[in-house]
């Protein structure tokens, strides 16, 4: 069993978000906005929009170009979570049989466009958030978090379990090279042996929690979590997220899908 | 000066599961001096290091630290005058990024931003990880670990110094970085170690310590080259004294 080859690897993921590009040293606040604004426009188109999603694909584009982020990475995870949304989506076409128009004489229903939209609605979305997350760091994430008034202890707890789940994956797999160094490829006590590892776990982590609480008290912990203030919003911040704005706005409302298919049909003509 | 003494008085310690772990430990440690806590594995050197900031609080005796009288009202007073370095760096560091742990104990002191900032800065300086300090924890190498461990602690302006094994787990290298950096420090040190040479190097006198019990206090060259006295307490004749 090895983590690093994992589908949800985290250590990967965490290696990702300690590049040094421009998007990774955009501050956490102004992609966390970003992100949210351009879920909210995705999400509020209407049912039967596909043609109008499609260049809502540039924002990734771009972002796996400049944040350096493996194309097989994303799409991938993608994958990993798209049967619950296939599973959503895939009744449509069954149930909303009307036709919409021909495509080269092929009748397409409005079932079929509303699948297709679920469907692309969901990798822009699902996409865009992994991105934010594989170029933020962790730490940046939950300061955002904190400066958007979530739950203190939410965040605590989201710091606590990024910081150990590491360390809690590698005691896993120490203890499993140290079984498998000793079972000699005998079959048959796998489940005994998992329910055991995880029992062991739980008593691990109990004992480390202690100590680490006997960490915090001896420098000082009196039950609020100190933050350190990060630097303020500069100016490419403010430019980033200007840019990320206007261009939302102008994919979401002015449609330049269809004004310029308008265009080239009255170029033809 | 008297103000940074560390005082044991006849403590005592039973764990709630009734294992007697210290058994009337005395000894004074004054102002300046580092000292090695020696003994071989359960004799109850993590125990003693625990008191020192008033995690564990002694069954009966008294510690006493400064001028106060270690309970549950002063420990927080002394946590403040006491850094402890724990044995598992993993355990100290539990914030994402190095400075952040390093600035956690600042902070809680309440001092103000810039003054923060300041200590960090200091103390990532002086145990050589400035660079390092936007990392998370869990990118950092075993011995880099133990040095921001010590940062985090330094951070805080500590008038005494309490050690769990620093040495542990680093290499060659590493340890005599380490070595040289305790060396450094004025503050009063205790360590506790299995790690012989580094005591003789750092610790002008030693402690060793049985079943829970103090069985020898002195200077450590003295101490450390009584090879019926190490034999006796599961340890060898430092490395440096085995070629003579
Ligand atoms: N949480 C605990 N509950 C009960 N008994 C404990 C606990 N922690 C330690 N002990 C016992 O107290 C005694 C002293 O343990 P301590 O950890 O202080 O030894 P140590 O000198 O640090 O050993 P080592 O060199 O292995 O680190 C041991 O007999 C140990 O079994
Ligand atoms: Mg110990």
């Amino acid at each position: 069993m090895n983590f690093d080859r994992e589908f949800f690897n985290l250590g990967y993921l965490d290696r990702l978000s300690y590049k040094d590009t421009i998007i990774h040293n955009i501050d956490a606040r102004v992609k966390v906005i970003g992100a949210i604004a351009y879920i909210i426009a995705v999400l509020s188109f209407p049912k039967y929009a596909v043609i109008p999603l499609i260049p809502f694909f540039s924002f990734q584009i771009f972002s796996i170009i400049i944040g350096e982020i493996p194309i097989s990475f994303i799409i991938k995870r993608i994958f990993v979570v798209s049967p619950f949304i296939l599973f959503i989506a895939i009744f449509n076409p069954f149930f909303d049989r009307n036709t919409a128009f021909y495509l080269f004489n092929i009748p397409i229903s409005y079932g079929i466009l509303s699948f297709f939209s679920i469907l692309i609605k969901f990798v822009l979305t699902v996409s865009i958030i992994i991105i934010l997350i594989s170029t933020t760091s962790f730490s940046g994430l939950c300061y955002a978090m904190r400066c958007f008034k979530v739950p203190e202890i939410f965040v605590n707890q989201l710091l606590f379990m990024y910081r150990y789940i590491f360390v809690l994956a590698e005691e896993a797999m120490r203890m499993v090279r140290a079984k498998e160094l000793r079972s000699f490829n005998k079959k048959g006590l796998e489940l005994k042996f998992y329910v055991k590892l995880a029992g062991n776990l739980l008593i691990r982590s109990l004992n480390r929690a202690e100590r680490i609480y006997y960490a915090m008290l001896s420098r000082g912990y009196n039950g609020n979590m100190p933050y350190n203030k990060r630097k303020k919003l500069g100016f490419p911040d403010l430019l980033f997220i200007l840019i990320i704005l206007i261009m939302i706005y102008f994919f979401r409302f002015l449609e330049p899908v269809n004004s310029m298919g308008r265009f080239i049909l009255r170029l033809i003509r | 000066m008297s103000h940074h003494i560390v005082k044991f008085e006849n403590v005592t310690f039973i764990y709630p599961d009734g294992t007697s772990a210290l058994k009337g430990i005395s000894f004074t440690i004054n102002h300046g001096e580092s000292v090695g806590v020696v003994g071989a594995n359960g004799s109850g050197k993590t125990t003693l290091l625990m008191h020192l900031n008033g995690y564990l609080l002694p069954t009966s005796g008294t510690i006493k630290i400064g001028d106060l009288i270690l309970n549950k009202k002063t420990r927080i007073e002394i946590r403040k005058k006491v850094g402890v370095v724990f044995q598992n760096p993993d355990d100290q560091l539990f914030m994402p990024t190095v400075y952040e742990d390093v600035a956690f104990g600042p902070i809680n002191m309440g001092l103000d931003e810039h003054s923060v900032d300041f200590k960090v800065r200091n103390a990532l300086e002086i145990v050589g990880c400035y660079d390092l300090k936007n990392k998370p924890p869990h990118h950092l190498s075993g011995g880099q670990k133990r040095a921001v461990a010590i940062a985090s602690v330094i951070s805080m302006d500590p008038d005494i110094l309490a050690m769990d094994e620093p040495s542990s787990n680093l290499d060659p290298k590493s340890r005599r970085a380490l070595i040289n950096l305790l060396k450094s420090f004025k503050h009063t040190k205790i360590i506790a170690s299995h790690d012989l040479d580094m005591i003789l190097d750092v610790c002008e006198r030693c402690i060793v310590i049985k079943d829970g019990v103090v069985v020898a206090d002195g200077p450590s060259n003295i101490i450390l080259s009584d090879q019926k006295l190490l034999e006796e307490n599961n340890l060898e004749l430092p490395l440096i004294l085995q070629r003579r």
